[in-house]
Formats: structure tokens, C-alpha cells, sequence
């Protein structure tokens, strides 16, 4: 029988369709077919954490009923089922990031380590008293923190990339920024507070003419985009599996391989030695040099299957899906007379950060909650953004892509209630 | 002049609240309280006044008049505001003692904790305790 090599387009479309069936999806979330307040939940604080599918469960159960052991070292049955599941996930995350080798992932706690790992390894090792760091205005504190920390023990400087009103990075100021003095830059991928896409390809560009290295914040970029880190070329990115859809207390941070093995370790323990006397410690190789102690076993290879049922899902259904979320959420939003949009990038991810006429965010948060409505008020730990643009805070309406149109109208059901009570 | 106990204020209340049949529209009249809080002045809405533990902003000011106790507050948002002013009809114009001693039983029985989020559950024990610290202040300057 002949085989019919060319499928019409529609076809294609059709099969799309039939891949990503939203409502399918949303029955291997346990917790989204519960009750909030007698009420269905409606879960839009994707930003903060994600939920969890049932395969996560099922591997962390299957883990500590039938593999728990200590790895590493261990010659016996379970101990060597534990590392092999552990590494394999090492092997899916450097897939998932299409890193070049897995020397290149280290299992940390989440982007907050990843980045206080690299600012304390790094950066005690190779900044100085007067050198610059550049970060942005955007970041969240956890990209703020460390580094400032690092500039209290080094007498380093940190400088600003501003926004425009729009959310978006001044790319022009950002090349203005940098001196012959600049040590490193760590921007944010995606902005938690905003939602804006930093062009980050061209942020790498820049600071590599100058041979400046680049960490990038990835923890809300990797929900919601294929992230090809050869492609973006940074030298760092830092990763949280719980905005993953993963367990909390894992995280990944990516580093180049010749980078992490010149850099000295940031903690010392079990697993990330080679030898210890009490004269001197040799440490073990890459990645191992930078994970002291008993990681969290069961969580780092629950993220990795995690990650397998995410890519089946498929980053192009992902982003097609959210995109037309985006799409109808803003069109109803714009119609709302008192509601102002924080954060109005041309590249912009799934978040939506607002305000309701003078109504504080933590009113309509409350009343939100009510109707069984999760969204996030307050500053979203980007105070910076928030005084950039002179307001207390907004409420963030973050999507996932097992978000549903019905969940845009229950929040505009519910915006519409506030106004209504606050009036 | 006769003035109503801390007791006979919470009473009132209480009987106010419990025509109140849904969490709307115990929200509802909260809100409407919001709106008419005997304000702070604005040049006490300094860190001084601030109370802590909220996640709006909250100041809080007491005044002596003779053996009693007077409130104003403000807050930038309105439920922080209405459930300060709540506070402030029960013990404003009270001697110190009685707002010290005060067990406030009123915010049980008119079921607005089940309403509270853990947040503003501790953003309205924050608000008491400031209440109260300042009568226990005037109380110790006396003794």
C-alpha cells in the first residue's frame, strides 16, 4: 500500500490538537479538580510554583518505597538503583537544556543556590575591589542579594540595566553600562513581575565581545519556552524544578564546563571529595565538586521524569497554548475600564501584572481568594520594578499550560466583583 | 455622660454581624467601615507609627484625653482598614486598662477569623497587640 508522505496542512493541525488536549491535561494535576472555599480552584499563581503532575507522585513514591538509598559509593543493590535514577535525570536535564555534557549540571537547591553558588564560588575568586557587575532592573531579589553580598565582601559595584515603561530592558543603556571594569553580568530570562522575554541571546552577544561572562535567571523561563542553552550561549543559567511542574528543593544550575572546573567549590561535605586528610582535601570532578552532601535523591529524579512528561507535552503546544491564553486574557482585561496592565512588552510570557483603579492589591487579592481564585499580590520580590513604576505592588495573574479560557473568565468574574465591592 | 463598656460595644457588634449571612457580605461591611476610619494624620504615617506584621501599610496613633484612650489610624488598603476601625469603635474612648485587659472575644463569635486568611489573621493580631502595647505603655508611665 502506497504511504501518503505529504499531509495535507489541516491534518497537521488536527493532530496538534488531538496531542494537546487541554482538559486531558488538567486530569493529571490531582490538586486542580479540587475545592477552595466551596468553590473550584481556579489556579493562576503559576509564577510563584507550578502544580504537580500525578507521575511526579508516583516516582517519588516509587522511590522511597522501592530504591531509597544513599548514592554514590554504595556498592550494594539499592544504592547503585538510587545513582543510576539520579544520574539519568542528570542526563534528561542536560537534554531538557541541551547542554553539551552533564559535567555541565549541578543539582542544587533552586535558582536562589544556583546563583548564590556562582556569586560566592565565582565571584570570590574573580572579582575585585572596583570591578563592575551589571545586572537589571528587572530582577527578582534573588539576582539582587547575592551579588550585593559579594559586593560587601569584595568592594565590587553593581550597575543598572533600566526598563522603559513598557517593562523592557534598555538595551542601548545596557552597552553604555559596561566598562573595562565590568566583571559579569546576570540578568533575569523572563521577568516573574512583568512577564517581559529579555533578548537574551543578544545580551550574551554583547557582554562575549568583551569577554564578560553571563548568568541568566531562568526559573520562570523554562515552564514555558524550549530552552537551548548552546544557542543562547551563556555561561550560567540557573533553573527551579518546583516552576517546572517539579518537587520543590531542586533546581539545576548550568555552567560551562571549563568555567565550573576553574571555579572552587561553595560547600564542603560527602560526595565532593576525592580524598581528605587532615592536611589536605583533593575534590571529586565536575559535578560532584559542587554537590555537598546528601542531595535530595528523590526529588532531583522525580524532576527528571517530570521533565520527560513536559517535553512530551511539547514546548510548541506549550507556547501555541499560552499564547492564545495570553491573547483572549488581554483582550477581556483591556475592556475592564479600571484595570491598568503593569508591564506591556512586545516579548512577553505568560504573566499578567495589574492593578484595579486605586483598590490596593492585597483587597483584591483577599476577595480573589474568596472566589477561590490564586493569583500573587504585592511586589513579587522585585521591589525595583515596583518603584520604577511608583506602585505599592500589583496582582499577578500567572498562566500554566494547563490553564483554561474558563479560568480568564472566572478571574474576570471575580475583577468584576472587586470593582463592584470596592466602588 | 455614659459610656458603653468594651463589653456592651462588642455586644453590638456581634448583633450587627450576625444579620450578616454570607463572607460577602461580612467583606462588604468591613469595606464600608474602611470607608469612614477616623483617619491619622498624615505627618504620623511615619515609620513610627507603622505597624508591623501587615502586608499593606498600617499606622496607628493613641491619644490621652483625661483617663481615656483615643485611636486613629489609616492604611493604604480598605479591609486593613475596616477591621482597624472594628478595633478602634470597641476600644477607642476606653482607659487603659480595660483595652489592656481586653479578651476581645467579639472577633470570634462574629465568625470573621474563619474569613481571614492566615495573613490577615496575623495582620489583625498585629493590629491588637499594637493596641494593646500602647495601653500597657500608659499604664506603666502612671505607676
Amino acid at each position: 500500500m502506497a504511504r501518503a508522505y505529504i499531509v495535507p496542512e489541516k491534518a497537521v493541525d488536527t493532530s496538534i490538537k488531538k496531542i494537546f488536549d487541554v482538559e486531558k491535561i488538567r486530569k493529571d494535576f490531582p490538586i486542580l479538580s479540587t475545592e477552595v472555599y466551596g468553590k473550584p480552584l481556579v489556579y493562576l499563581d503559576n509564577a510563584a510554583t507550578t502544580q504537580k503532575p500525578q507521575c511526579l507522585l508516583d516516582t517519588i513514591e516509587q522511590y522511597y518505597k522501592g530504591i531509597n538509598s544513599n548514592i554514590h559509593r554504595g556498592v550494594h543493590f539499592l544504592s547503585e538503583k538510587a545513582t543510576t535514577n539520579y544520574e539519568e535525570s542528570r542526563v534528561k536535564i542536560r537534554d531538557f537544556l541541551n547542554a553539551k555534557s552533564t559535567n555541565e549540571i549541578i543539582f542544587v537547591r533552586g535558582t536562589t543556590e544556583a546563583i548564590n553558588l556562582v556569586a560566592s564560588s565565582y565571584g570570590n575568586k574573580n572579582i575585585k575591589e572596583g570591578d563592575e557587575i551589571i545586572l537589571s532592573m528587572l530582577e527578582h531579589h534573588s539576582n539582587i542579594v547575592p551579588w550585593q553580598l559579594l559586593c560587601e565582601r569584595t568592594g565590587a559595584k553593581i550597575k543598572v540595566i533600566p526598563i522603559n515603561n513598557k517593562g523592557e530592558l534598555i538595551i542601548e543603556e545596557y552597552e553604555k553600562l559596561i566598562t573595562d571594569r565590568t566583571r559579569f553580568v546576570s540578568v533575569v530570562h523572563i521577568s516573574n513581575s512583568l512577564g517581559t522575554i529579555n533578548p537574551v541571546k543578544k545580551i550574551v552577544r554583547i557582554a562575549h565581545e568583551r569577554n564578560i561572562p553571563v548568568l541568566l535567571d531562568g526559573a520562570q523561563a523554562a515552564p514555558h519556552i524550549k530552552i537551548d542553552i548552546q544557542d543562547i550561549g551563556c555561561d550560567f543559567y540557573a533553573i527551579s524544578g518546583h516552576k517546572v511542574f517539579g518537587p520543590t528543593g531542586v533546581g539545576v544550575l548550568y555552567g560551562k564546563e571549563n568555567l565550573l572546573d576553574s571555579m572552587p567549590p561553595y560547600q564542603g561535605g560527602g560526595d565532593m571529595i576525592e580524598t581528605v586528610t587532615f592536611e589536605k582535601t583533593t575534590y571529586a570532578e565536575l559535578p560532584h565538586k559542587f554537590e555537598a552532601g546528601t542531595p535530595n535523591i528523590a526529588g532531583a529524579i522525580a524532576f527528571g521524569s517530570v521533565l520527560n512528561y513536559v517535553n512530551k507535552i511539547g514546548f510548541d503546544n506549550i507556547l501555541k497554548h499560552e499564547n492564545d491564553l495570553m491573547e483572549y486574557a488581554n483582550e477581556i482585561l483591556d475592556s475592564i475600564d479600571d484595570l491598568r496592565i503593569i508591564g506591556t512588552a512586545k516579548e512577553k510570557s505568560s504573566v499578567i501584572s495589574f492593578l484595579l483603579g486605586d483598590i490596593h492589591p492585597y483587597d483584591t487579592g483577599t476577595i480573589l481568594d474568596r472566589l477561590g481564585i490564586a493569583v500573587r499580590t504585592g511586589i513579587h520580590c522585585t521591589q525595583p520594578v515596583m518603584d520604577r513604576f511608583g506602585i505599592p505592588g500589583t496582582v499577578r495573574a500567572s498562566f500554566a499550560f494547563y490553564n483554561t479560557k474558563y479560568d480568564i473568565d472566572m478571574l474576570v468574574r471575580g475583577i468584576k466583583k472587586v470593582i463592584d465591592m470596592f466602588s | 455622660m455614659n459610656l458603653k463598656s468594651i463589653n456592651e460595644i462588642e455586644e453590638e457588634v456581634i448583633s450587627e454581624f450576625e444579620i450578616l449571612d454570607t463572607w460577602m457580605d461580612k467583606y462588604e461591611y468591613i469595606i464600608e467601615l474602611g470607608k469612614s476610619l477616623p483617619l491619622i494624620d498624615e505627618k504620623f504615617k511615619t515609620d513610627d507609627y507603622k505597624v508591623s506584621g501587615c502586608q499593606s501599610q498600617l499606622w496607628l496613633k493613641a491619644d490621652k484625653e483625661n483617663d481615656r484612650l483615643f485611636f486613629s489610624a489609616d492604611s493604604d488598603a480598605i479591609i486593613s482598614k475596616g477591621l482597624i476601625n472594628l478595633l478602634i469603635r470597641v476600644l477607642s474612648n476606653q482607659k487603659p486598662e480595660d483595652i489592656a485587659n481586653a479578651k476581645l472575644e467579639f472577633i470570634d463569635k462574629i465568625g470573621m477569623k474563619e474569613h481571614l486568611s492566615p495573613n490577615r489573621a496575623n495582620g489583625l493580631q498585629a493590629m491588637i497587640d499594637q493596641m494593646k502595647r500602647f495601653a500597657e505603655a500608659y499604664l506603666s508611665k502612671n505607676n
